[in-house]
């Protein structure tokens, strides 16, 4: 009965189980039996309850265009196996997330910012070959010829799908970006690191973007 | 997976036409069209991606779907054959 003394020792926390050791490596037969039995049913009801559920859940620390582009591609192609897919989103990433048409008053820093970042999704540029917005251009262009939906279209229908986005606080209050200049979204909240980790333990999947 | 003469003489429920859509545009519609037809019943999705070719025939196989088979249309399209399985 070495099985259930593994168990137990890569669980050494664990006091849970009823069914003891003792109990399974006992004389009795029937009694043997009904402990296995016993600690079978309890091991299999922790099993569905440890198991990580059909979720993706993906760091989206970039603010370049393709990159967002992949990210959301890829969140869509999971919604297709019925995956509860999670953005958190972070630094650079939340520029993509403001609304340009949404204006705060600000202080210094906050106004310095505001006109530094890219003001949503639109005034983002290529990580690479961006050619002064030239590059990104270019490739909003040639992805409309090759019939793939633009970036705002992607977040509309990722909205539409259930992809849940999560602002990170922190990196909005560094940026002095609040929740009034995001874009209406669905199913938005702004949230804080603890968040991530805890959607990220149950995903089978993670992904910094 | 059935030969082009059984293809061509599926009893077809429900046709998507994600012609113009590169991916994950044919996915996306599959995934919607799937919902269209009964269990058992076929869909066909029509695409002109080639990661389409590919990407069908998995997805249909891994959510418990059967995928029946592909074929080229005269037009230079391809028509994908998915029955649903659940």
């Amino acid at each position: 009965m070495t099985v259930s003394s593994s168990v137990e020792a890569s669980n050494p926390l664990d006091t849970t189980l009823t069914a003891t050791t003792q109990q399974v490596t006992g004389d009795d037969p029937a009694a043997r039996l009904q402990a296995l039995e016993e600690r079978v049913r309890q091991l299999e009801s922790k099993l569905v309850e440890q198991s990580v559920s059909d979720r993706l859940t993906m760091v989206v620390f970039s603010g370049d265009f393709d990159r967002l582009v992949a990210a959301f591609i890829i969140a869509l192609g999971a919604t297709a196996y019925d995956m509860q897919v999670d953005l958190f989103v972070t630094f650079w990433g939340i520029t993509a997330l403001r609304d340009g048409r949404k204006h705060l008053k600000k202080d210094l820093v906050g106004t310095m910012f505001d006109r530094m970042l890219a003001a949503g999704s639109k005034e983002l540029s290529l990580s690479r070959m961006n050619m002064a917005g030239a590059g990104v251009k270019l490739f909003r262009h040639l992805m409309r010829e090759k019939g793939v939906h633009s970036l705002e279209d992607l977040i509309r229908e990722a909205g539409q799908l259930g992809v849940r986005v999560h602002a990170c606080e922190m990196s909005m209050g560094l940026m002095g970006i609040q929740r009034e200049e995001l874009i209406d979204y669905p199913d938005l909240d702004v949230c804080g690191v603890g968040t991530f980790i805890a959607l990220a333990k149950d995903s089978r999947q993670t992904l910094f973007i | 997976m059935l030969e082009n003469e059984e293809l061509e003489a599926l009893e077809v429920a429900h046709v998507v036409d994600a012609r113009a859509s590169a991916c994950p545009g044919p996915l996306l519609e599959a995934k919607k069209g799937i919902a269209d037809v009964r269990m058992g019943e076929v869909l066909e999705v029509r695409s002109s991606d080639q990661g389409t070719r590919k990407d069908i025939p998995i997805w249909a196989t891994k959510v418990g779907h059967e995928f029946l088979g592909v074929l080229e249309a005269p037009e230079g399209y391809d028509r994908l054959f998915v029955r649903r399985g659940k």
